[in-house]
């Protein structure tokens, strides 16, 4: 299953090495992404500003890590208190069951037109194309998600769908796709995006939105945007339905600022965003405005399987914020394509490979230099490097086994040469036998130390180890001794 | 919160783990490291039968292979001194994966007990020997590379330049994105050999743009991988790992 829109641009996981290098090889890429990435990290730091950060990153995981540890009975309470504030709640197991209720849902109201906030749930269960199948247009109303929309892409980045585009090239989609003259003016764009979305709200028969935070003891959904299209998605139109992750619950009102203040510094850089939308019930009698109707999807779709395992459990910490992927120097070079999953980078590669399987995704775990920037900037201090670690431990076979995939990167080749490393590696008698080892270390690479030399000279093994160094050193010092 | 390293007190006798790239690629910067701890008056233990900390295996997936190898060097440390390692790279394995390797093991135990006692190098020279450096050498434009273990998992940022600031001769040049990695990432830079290439392409043009005459690190993969993209490019910008550049400079 790759991640397929119609029209010219297809990407998949199993193609992360040719597609890193066309984006590598792709200036217009390398420079959007670089510029863009600087720019994101250097407003983070900035937003941080004389916070004690570390303390409100353990305060958000400990948040996280409170939610996750009573899930279950949290997503009861949630279903619950939905219930009673009027909101209909929906299980899907998986993302084909998700797009078939919001496909129902649509068709009980007869609808032709639906709306969309930016939502990368409905992006991971590719519910647009599902709706297109039976007549049901669905049109994206975040900018971004509008303009890749437009484009014939999908997102490149979880929270900037088109920054992989510039200026230029966004003025070129917009007079081609749209008609409006081209223009290099910011807000003459926006202006104009603004105003054909506007009526395509007020015509549209069901808005579906994704949730930020959906908090159990109010049964209420927390929107986090800044165009206000989240909030035109969810009050104009007559039914609003709201899909996400099971993940996203939290227990209190009060784990929400906390969380909030986190997601949008470590995101973009922003003390608040302009929109923070609390959707607590359909339109109430007496009232001049929201839908008659609120629908919630919680989606599982591999989620319960990652909650079974204590470690990759931290996976589901996540509140989507792309910090990883900003900090990341893989995603910044590669751009957000070249994974070919809908979630990209640092997040995307711990958390494909449970939604894909490893089949799939074997090429994610390792697109990493283990560098650790995702994990220091990670808002709920998710140990990315470390389920990076387990993920390659699962796809050789060494894992506990509970990946869909798992084993798939195992051959029997490396996995011999890694037990040659292993004998070398204890029995030092025959590791201190230097040079031939050096001449031998080159098993652990057997094609692609080639790659190395393509780009640097070579490690030259120094001839003298320092185990002899340090034998001679010895040796001289107690000689300077007796004299 | 992360908890506040506590630092020993100077010991008589340190144990130094040389590391397999230092032992068989840059031996003379392991032994520059026991020439600096030596100088401070510290006995400097060698373990002939150390060989690798086990990382690589590790990052590749191959845990059992990792723990083999981890094991086989947990006995090489029997007396409580402390165990001083040249690179953030490998102290980082043995300082945090070790016990994560072993958690739930019969070894965890000694693990744990021999992880609590590794330290990189340069920290151990400024956190507990506190280190007074005279520089005797020429005027000199230098970059640090602080690599990635070190500076996020060792937490060492500060380290590196703080040793170079005491060479009064050496100008510490400031480098675009200096936090970022070099694209090495052991067994990463032959995995995805062009995402790597590119990485290490931005590093040296960022150390050269700097100015730099030469570039100083605390990890020898790091070097292996900055220093031969350098050589390649016949651009004249060698890399020196710290505890020679120190040694050099100072004795």
């Amino acid at each position: 299953m790759s991640v397929q829109t119609p029209g010219v641009y297809t990407y998949s996981p199993r193609e992360f090495h040719r597609q890193a290098h066309d984006a590598l090889g792709n200036p217009q890429i390398r420079a959007n992404f670089r510029k863009a990435m600087d720019g994101l990290m250097t407003k983070r730091r900035d937003s941080f500003g004389d916070w004690d950060l570390e303390a409100l990153r353990e305060l958000g995981a400990n948040i996280r890590l409170r939610a996750l540890a009573k899930l279950p009975d949290l997503l009861e309470q949630l279903e619950a208190n939905c219930k009673a504030n009027g909101i209909r709640v929906h299980w899907a197991e998986d993302g084909d069951q998700a797009c078939r209720i919001i496909r129902e849902i649509c068709q009980s109201h007869d609808a032709r037109s639906v709306v969309k906030g930016k939502s990368m749930v409905s992006e991971e269960m590719h519910l647009n194309a599902h709706l297109e199948e039976v007549g049901i247009e669905a049109l994206e109303s975040d900018l971004g998600e509008y303009l890749v929309q437009l484009n014939e892409q999908t997102p490149s980045h979880i929270i900037m769908p088109a920054i992989h585009l510039n200026t230029d090239e966004i003025s070129e989609i917009l007079h081609d796709k749209t008609g409006i003259e081209r223009s290099r003016d910011v807000d003459y764009m926006t202006a104009a995006a603004r105003s054909q979305l506007r009526e395509r709200f007020m015509a549209a028969d069901v808005g579906v939105s994704g949730v930020n935070f959906a908090v159990a003891e109010t049964g209420s959904l927390c929107l986090v945007e800044n165009e206000g299209n989240g909030r035109m998605t969810t009050t104009v139109p007559p039914v609003h339905v709201a899909v996400t992750g099971i993940e996203k619950v939290v227990e209190h009102l009060r784990d929400v600022p906390p969380l909030y203040s986190l997601l949008t510094r470590s995101a973009t850089g922003q003390h608040v965003t302009t929109y923070f939308n609390m959707i607590s019930s359909p339109r109430k009698a007496g009232e001049h405005d929201g839908p008659k109707e609120v629908h919630l999807v919680l989606v599982d779709n591999g989620r319960s399987n990652i909650y079974q395992d204590d470690e990759l459990l931290d996976t589901l910490r996540c509140i989507r914020c792309g910090a990883c992927m900003n900090h990341c120097p893989v995603y910044t070079r590669v751009g957000g394509h070249t994974y070919g999953t809908t979630y990209p980078g640092p997040i995307g590669s711990i958390l494909s490979p449970h939604l894909m399987g490893l089949e799939e995704t074997k090429d994610l775990p390792t697109a990493s230099s283990l560098c650790g920037a995702c994990g220091e900037v990670c808002p709920v201090k998710i140990p990315i490097p470390d389920l990076l670690v387990r993920l390659r431990r699962e796809s050789v076979g060494e894992g506990r086994g509970n990946v869909p995939g798992a084993g798939v990167k195992r051959t029997r080749k490396e996995a011999a040469a890694w037990k040659g490393f292993q004998w070398l590696a204890t029995h030092p008698a025959i590791w201190r036998s230097g040079t031939a080892v050096a001449g031998k270390l080159k098993v652990l690479a057997p094609s692609r130390l080639g790659v190395w030399t393509e780009y640097r000279s070579a490690p030259k093994p120094a001839g003298t180890t320092l185990h002899a160094l340090v034998k001679r050193h010895q040796a001289s010092k107690a000689h300077e001794e007796e004299r | 919160m992360t908890p506040v390293k506590l630092y020993p007190s100077k010991p008589k006798k340190v144990y130094f783990f040389g590391t397999c790239l230092v032992d068989l690629f840059y031996p003379e910067a392991g032994l520059d490291g026991i020439r600096l701890l030596e100088r401070e008056g510290i006995e400097v233990l060698f373990p002939e039968d150390q060989t690798c900390c086990g990382q690589p295996a590790y990052t590749s997936g191959y845990a059992r292979e990792a723990r083999a190898v981890a094991a086989a060097q947990l006995g090489l440390f029997p007396e409580p001194w402390p165990i001083v390692v040249p690179s953030g790279s490998c102290g980082g394995m043995m300082r945090t994966h070790y016990r994560q390797l072993f958690a739930g093991s019969d070894l965890e135990e000694r693990a744990n007990e021999v992880a609590g006692r590794v330290h990189e190098l340069t920290e151990f020279l400024v956190h507990v020997c506190h280190l007074k450096l005279e520089d005797r050498g020429e005027p000199e434009k230098v970059a640090m590379h602080t690599s990635c273990s070190a500076r996020r998992e060792m937490g060492l940022a500060e380290i590196g330049p703080a040793l170079l600031a005491q060479l009064g001769q050496v100008e510490l040049v400031e480098q675009a994105r200096a936090a970022e990695c070099c694209g090495f990432g052991g067994t990463f830079a032959v995995r995805h050999p062009e995402v790597s290439a590119a990485m290490v392409e931005d590093k040296t043009t960022a150390i050269a743009e700097a100015g730099a005459q030469r570039f100083v690190t605390s990890d020898c993969g790091c070097m292996m991988n900055i220093g031969g993209r350098f050589e390649q490019q016949k651009t004249p910008v060698e890399g020196e790992h710290i505890a020679s550049y120190l040694w050099r400079r100072t004795s």
